[in-house]
């Protein structure tokens, strides 16, 4: 036992220098800080999304009423207040920009948003949202430190502001936005929120589930261990 | 009365079909040696992860769509419109990753205490058959969420085939069915995953155990629990009752019936693997990206390569082998041969001591550099390549080789204790 | 080997703890298994409510819609084919609608919320054939009626409420399933009146 031990500490402090060489995160992101419980952060987030992102963007494997009950909306009121495209609200949330003809038009299409958060992290959106600046080289006349060379407008400008880079690669605080800085935080937050949501509608469900299993499961042992001591007396 | 009921029911099948036969001579008077400890668990673990597996599987396979264009989408709707959907994939696929911990640690144990050594190379053989095609089950596995990093690992992996000479590129076009991995990629690799090597996983356990039950249980001191018949005087025997295709070759010492004794502590190992199992499968069901990698949350895209390929971890070790050597077709040999090392186990130790508790200072360093180099291997699997971690890379590889290379050549006059008649206590 | 006598009432009550316990654990394992072959939010979604609109039917017509991929009788009936409808009672299994192939907002002598609707499943309740809709000839099924359903598959023969006659195959009368109408010319198949 005492071998088995030393050699697994070796074994685990041999890995300690393998981190030199790492993959570590390949741009620095800020943390989100967002809070999953928060059904009121949810629904603005939601409303963002409607607002500004669906345009674009698709949530193809989200539908309308699964949201509105994990959100807590009553259906009419999701109904009236979040979708504009007479869909019905057992439908996907999707939008009718063509995708061959958007690919032209920026480049790559825009993609669908259910999954990025887990392919990307919520604090990667959170960053990359609050970091568009001026490129006058750019198509669209920005560019962003978080994803260089996106081919996306910033979309939220008229609420951010924007901002200029200067030699050194630091953005300037955002300027000729309707919202202060804090309040535009907040907005993205909520955003980054729902988004977060979305792609893995799940998992506060996953998380209360998995108390009781644990907990049920730590009871099982200790009545399946005392059953072994029982059955092992007559050995030891 | 009810008894009776099921006795007269017994007595009926047991004329017909030896059930009560077979119950006694496998678990109910089937000899185990009594000091078996934790690294015995892991057998009946790997069975648990193999019916968790099967089960989850199946079920996954009634909503899986296992076309290039709908995989992907039924993963999700799995996920999100199936009631617990989203349950059974993370069963599934924290499966998959258990399944490997569980099984490298299962032949950990086989090293440490000589457990295929004679008379139980056949054993250790059909326990490296089963690891083959568990690895070949796991990589067609992954492909079928049809993910980018689905997409891309298998890109990787078959075009490797191209590396032998004259009819590898031929071959990497047959395996694929197309001239790019594609749904005629997807749906043999389909059918193979969930009915062909599920079907040969099932009959190599099933012979895996019957070869164990033939020669019996290792045990950490690698003492032989079956004497001579003759040998051993009366008192000395084992108390219980045996079944008499054993008593009648053997006399059996220090054993317990393998039910209920071995039945009720492979059911507290049950609850307490479930606990970690749960404590990963609940709150952390990516593994830290190391389960379900991240850029397979987007769609296969044969134009857009992810940052950084990696097999998924448990291919670790074997990958960076692959990687060590500059020449495709020299990588890929290697790589074969390391498995291969393992298949000669038997044959490369010379010794006849089993257990390391009574074998040389040597071999336990070889033992723990071996298991070190293992783990470290599979570390820099699972990262970007780097001149630095290609040379720990090349360090480790010749560790794992050493391991074989070095034991052919001590076991054969080893300076190993006196190993003791019968298990101590 | 301990000196101890085993203690069987310990063992016994010890096995059983465990056995219960893990019995717990087996049924809660299996909940996914089993509440997984539920209907998903997909077929859900396509099980939803359907619109139809009723306001362009002529008196007699029979339009047909889809609810949960089962064909839906929608008949505009003329005032006379309704108070007709109490004619012929003694020739019918469930005159009365007594057992329970309709919601209770349904069960009164025309079987619907509006009489001049019916609304029923073109299900026939003998092996599930369509019933075809006579309007008008009906009288070659049975004598003095004059509209009607007759299924061709093996001759059951329902009336203009859906009620099956005596005599035929089918044992029941044609299912009416939930239904609502949010105006005058849009009913709403899969809604009962009240819930939203």
């Amino acid at each position: 036992m005492k071998k088995l031990i030393l050699a697994f500490a070796l074994s685990i402090s041999t890995l300690a220098p393998l981190s030199v060489i790492a993959a570590g995160p390949s741009v620095p992101v800020d943390k989100a800080n967002n809070d999953l419980s928060d059904k009121e952060s949810l629904k603005k987030g939601f409303k963002t999304y409607i607002n500004y992102c669906l345009g674009c963007h698709q949530l193809q494997y989200q539908r309308y009423n699964r949201t509105f009950t994990d959100l807590g909306i009553e259906e009419a009121d999701g109904i009236a207040n979040y979708m504009y495209t007479g869909e019905k609200p057992g439908d996907h949330i999707t939008n009718t920009m063509p995708k061959k003809e958007a690919a032209k038009w920026f480049g790559s299409a825009p993609p669908d948003l259910t999954l990025m958060a887990r392919l990307k992290s919520p604090d990667y959106i959170y960053t990359y949202l609050r970091t568009f600046y001026i490129d006058e080289s750019r198509p669209f006349g920005v560019n962003n430190t978080t994803f260089k060379d996106v081919v996306m407008p910033h979309v939220l400008q008229d609420l951010q502001g924007i901002s200029t880079i200067d030699e050194q690669g630091n953005l300037s605080p955002a300027m000729g936005g309707s919202l202060t800085a804090e309040e535009y935080d907040e907005v993205v937050r909520d955003l980054t929120n729902f988004l977060e949501y979305v792609g893995e509608p799940n998992k506060l469900e996953r998380k209360s589930l998995g108390y009781w299993v644990l907990a049920f499961l730590f009871f099982f042992f200790i009545i399946a261990y005392l059953l072994k001591k029982e059955y092992w007396k007559d050995i030891h | 009365m009810l008894i009776k009921l099921f006795t007269d029911f017994m007595g009926w099948v047991d004329q017909r079909l030896p059930v009560t036969d077979a119950w006694n001579k496998h678990l109910a008077q089937y000899p185990a040696p009594k000091n078996f400890n934790f690294w015995y668990f892991f057998g009946s673990l790997a069975m648990l992860v193999l019916v968790n597996q099967i089960l989850t599987g199946i079920w996954l396979t009634m909503n899986y769509e296992p076309s290039g264009d709908g995989a992907f989408a039924s993963i999700e709707y799995i996920m999100r419109d199936v009631d617990y959907g989203w349950l059974l994939r993370y069963m599934h696929s924290t499966g998959a990753s258990a399944f490997f911990v569980v099984v490298y640690l299962h032949m950990m144990r086989g090293l440490m205490y000589g457990s295929y050594q004679k008379p139980r190379e056949l054993l250790w053989i059909f326990g490296m058959l089963i690891y083959l095609v568990l690895m070949a089950e796991a990589f067609m596995g992954y492909l079928l969420p049809w993910g980018n990093m689905s997409f891309w690992g298998a890109q990787v992996i078959i075009s490797l085939f191209g590396a032998i000479p004259i009819i590898g590129e031929d071959l990497t076009i047959w395996i694929k069915g197309d001239y790019v991995i594609s749904g005629a990629t997807l749906n043999r690799f389909f059918a193979l995953h969930v009915i062909a090597l599920p079907l040969v996983l099932v009959i190599l356990v099933f012979l895996h155990i019957l070869a164990l039950h033939e020669v019996g249980s290792n045990n950490p001191e690698g003492v032989e629990t079956k004497k001579r018949k003759g040998s051993v005087k009366p008192e000395e025997l084992s108390k219980f009752k045996f079944h008499e295709s054993y008593t009648k070759k053997y006399d059996i010492v220090d054993s317990v019936p393998f039910h209920p004794y071995y039945s009720v502590k492979d059911i507290m190992g049950v609850a307490g693997f479930l606990i970690l199992f749960c404590w990963v499968m609940f709150f952390f069901p990516e593994g830290g990206g190391y389960f379900i990698e991240a850029p397979n949350f987007t769609p296969a895209n044969a134009l857009q390569t992810p940052e950084h390929i990696a097999p998924v971890w448990y291919f670790g070790p074997f990958y960076t082998i692959l990687r060590v050597v500059p020449d495709k077709l020299g990588g890929m040999l290697l790589m074969f041969a390391a498995i291969g090392m393992l298949f000669a186990l038997p044959w490369f130790d010379r010794g006849t001591v089993k257990s390391v508790r009574f074998r040389s200072k040597w071999h336990l360093a070889n033992l723990i550099q071996f298991a070190i180099c293992f783990i470290v291997l599979g570390v820099l699997g699972t990262m970007p390549a780097s001149p630095t971690a290609n040379l720990i890379g090349v360090i480790t590889t010749c560790g794992y080789f050493g391991f074989f290379i070095s034991l052919w050549f001590y076991s054969k006059n080893e300076m190993t204790k006196p190993v003791p008649e019968r298990v101590s206590h | 080997m301990s000196k101890e006598p085993v203690n069987n009432g310990r063992r016994r009550f010890l096995t059983a703890a465990t056995a219960v316990v893990g019995g717990v654990g087996a049924v809660g394992a299996a909940v996914p298994f089993i509440a997984s072959w539920n209907p998903s939010a997909r077929a859900k979604a396509a099980g939803a409510p359907v619109e139809v609109n009723v306001g362009k039917i002529q008196p007699g017509q029979l339009i047909r819609a889809e609810w949960r991929g089962k064909p839906v009788y929608v008949v505009r009936r003329t005032e006379e084919t309704v108070s007709s409808l109490a004619n012929h009672d003694d020739q019918l299994r469930d005159p009365n609608s007594e057992n329970a192939q309709q919601p209770e907002y349904a069960t009164n002598p025309y079987r619907s919320i509006k009489p001049e609707f019916l609304v029923a499943l073109g299900v026939c309740t003998h092996l599930g054939c369509a019933p075809t809709h006579h309007g008008g000839d009906f009288e070659e099924f049975v004598e003095g009626v004059e509209n009607g359903f007759f299924c061709p598959c093996h001759g059951s023969k329902f009336d203009m409420a859906g009620r099956v006659f005596q005599g035929v195959p089918a044992p029941l009368n044609l299912v009416v399933p939930e239904h609502s109408f949010i105006n005058d010319n849009t009913l709403l198949v899969g809604v009962s009146p009240g819930d939203a």
